[in-house]
């Protein structure tokens, strides 16, 4: 239009410049952060650098990251979903158990789990849709009640808090070799989680930057009222992603009933905030609307990293939270400080 | 050609009556003002007109057929878009993304985004309307308040809209911001959309309006064309001439 009107707006394209685009990818953060700690520990740590290490930490990673991804995308979505860690332990006990039970065939089991897990998953999108509360207590109410039937039901139909084994019955080697197998290559162990860990962040990228649903997620996240008011399914989107956390638990339940044959009842309390922690070092911002897959496993990364390095440099593991808490602390500042410098209102 | 005739219009929330025979028409081609002060019934009367309320009494005609709206997707279908002055963008999203939100167009068997498409498109439609944007991968909320309004309004043009509803489009900004918005205004007027502006603001309303609007206590107190009234006729009309005048009384110093 007018001259002057074009040249304010030259002057602000000036400004954005390509060390500026790199400082606002989401997962910029994290990747300074885990490359600091990498070296923290090659340093530090006897035999962090050898090569068996490596698939010992990218396992440790690859149980975080299948959860961080879909918790990531969540919160990009701008919700949380603290019943995420007990859902994997529920997951594997219901396979678990709904095998022994009722069948002989494991894999009735896991397809079984599969529809209960998701129906937790949606049952909590349509829970806060419908009641606008916080997704904080939304999901809080679904993680004691989760929590408090894991344990109950476990005791009533096995008598111990444990569920008994299934290592005996038909499908269980193919169900392992699916979930929990480990893969040798060049010498190096690497657990099938790591495929399945990767093949997620893949898909969940994909989903968030090339397809409609991932626009949909960024914009429920950033501004609801003006998604709503464009025409994107809110509601829809949002039992979707929760739908999306019940399937990686479901993955992890997997994982974790198929490396042994049998599952604690117990287990999963506090992994919530972990997968929760990692999606947020990945820079996901925790009122939604900005984040990456891809920083969720870096995220992960750096957890793997981290309580595994603590163990080659033979230091006390109580001394993993506090790095944990120092990191998330690190991480977050350095994200918001990243972001305000990258979004400055010109 | 006369796109949307208001005729007597009325609304009643319970014992409340929020707007009662209440005419405007919107040409196409043309910018229809609407002007008040809070409380006045501005709102309703947009709201009617975007389909998120139905009205009580009188008619409401799109292109010459007598219609209620139910819905806001109704009013898109028949061609009419709001842009609100809060609720218009994502900010932490790219501008191409906000510009395509809820109408995502897809390519490909695997139905992925057709980000090429959205982008250009983006960039052009906004040339259009005079924003050379050289960057529509910049968070929209990067963008000063006058911007963000011009791609809601070129938004709601590509998308085919015949009428488009602004919802005081200058409240929260400034004088110079003020001005470029209201060029954009014009601009999508000479693309030939009938415009509804609402403002309490008589001077940027006389800048561009063809037929202005007042309304009062939910009540019309006044329907001009351009040519029957001055700025300084609109400005004491629209603040209640013997108001001001009482209130000058007041104010006046011992």
């Amino acid at each position: 239009m007018s001259a002057t009107l074009d040249k304010t707006h030259d002057e602000r394209i000036l400004r954005t410049s390509p060390l500026r685009r790199l400082l606002s990818r989401p997962e910029f953060g994290s990747v300074v952060g885990a490359l600091a700690v990498f070296l923290f520990f090659a340093v530090a740590a006897d035999g962090f650098l050898r090569a068996s290490s490596l698939g010992t930490v990218l396992y440790a990673s690859s149980t975080i990251g299948i959860m961080a991804v879909p918790v990531a995308l969540l919160m990009i979505g701008g919700e949380f979903d603290l019943s995420a860690g007990v859902l994997v332990t529920s997951s594997a006990l219901v396979s678990s158990m709904f095998s022994y039970q009722m069948t002989a065939d494991t894999w009735v089991g896991v397809g079984v789990s599969l529809l209960v897990t998701l129906a937790v998953g949606a049952a909590n999108g349509f829970v806060l849709t419908r009641t606008r509360l916080p997704s904080f207590i939304v999901t809080l109410g679904t993680f004691l009640m989760l929590t408090g039937m894991n344990l109950g039901l476990t005791k009533l139909i096995d008598g111990t808090v444990s569920t008994k084994t299934i290592a005996d019955m038909e499908g269980f080697p193919s169900a392992h070799a699916v979930f929990a197998s480990t893969l040798t290559v060049g010498g190096v162990d690497f657990k099938i989680t790591i495929i399945w860990w990767l093949a997620l962040v893949a898909i969940a990228s994909w989903i968030l930057l090339r397809t409609r649903a991932g626009n949909w997620i960024f914009a429920v996240g950033g501004n609801q009222d003006a998604a709503r008011a464009v025409g994107v399914p809110v509601t829809r989107t949002k039992i979707g992603l929760y739908m999306g956390v019940a399937f990686g638990a479901w993955i992890s339940g997997q994982h974790l009933l198929f490396s042994y044959d049998a599952v604690q009842s117990g287990e999963g309390v506090g992994n919530e905030l972990i997968y929760i922690i990692a999606a947020v070092i990945g820079g996901c911002l925790i009122t939604g609307g900005h984040g990456s897959a891809v920083g969720s496993a870096v995220g992960a990364l750096l957890f793997g990293m981290t309580s595994k390095g603590i163990v080659f440099a033979e230091w006390n593991p109580d001394w993993f939270k506090f790095f944990l808490g120092a990191m998330l602390l690190l991480a977050t500042l350095l994200n918001t400080w990243v972001r305000k410098r990258a979004e400055a209102a010109a | 050609m006369t796109l949307v005739r208001l005729t007597g219009v009325s609304k009643h929330y319970g014992t409340v009556r929020a707007l009662e025979g209440v005419s405007l028409e919107v040409h196409a081609g043309q910018i229809t003002c609407v002007l008040g002060d809070n409380g006045a019934g501005k709102s309703t009367l947009i709201k009617i007109i975007a389909g998120l309320h139905r009205h009580d009494g009188g008619t409401l005609d799109i292109e010459g057929e007598e219609t209620v709206l139910n819905s806001p997707r109704e009013a898109l279908d028949r061609g009419i878009a709001t842009v609100h002055q809060d609720l218009a963008v994502v900010p932490l999203m790219p501008v191409w993304r906000n510009f395509f939100l809820g109408s995502e167009p897809r390519t490909g068997l695997l139905r992925r985004l057709d980000v090429d498409f959205m982008r250009r498109t983006t960039h052009a439609e906004l040339l259009r309307m005079g924003i050379d944007l050289r960057d529509v991968d910049q968070p929209i909320g990067t963008l000063s308040g006058g911007e963000r309004q011009c791609v809601a309004i070129a938004r709601a043009v590509y998308f085919g809209a015949k009428v488009l509803i602004l919802d005081e489009p200058t409240a929260a900004l400034g004088v110079k911001q003020s001005g470029v918005v209201l060029k954009y205004v014009a601009a999508a007027r000479d693309r030939g959309l009938g415009v509804v502006l609402i403002t309490h603001n008589p001077h940027h309303a006389h800048l561009v309006g063809d037929r202005f609007v007042l309304l009062r206590r939910g009540t019309m107190v006044g329907s001009h064309t351009r040519d029957e009234i001055t700025l300084d006729e609109l400005t004491s009309q629209m603040a209640g001439g013997s108001d001001l005048e009482s209130l000058r009384h007041e104010l006046e110093r011992g």
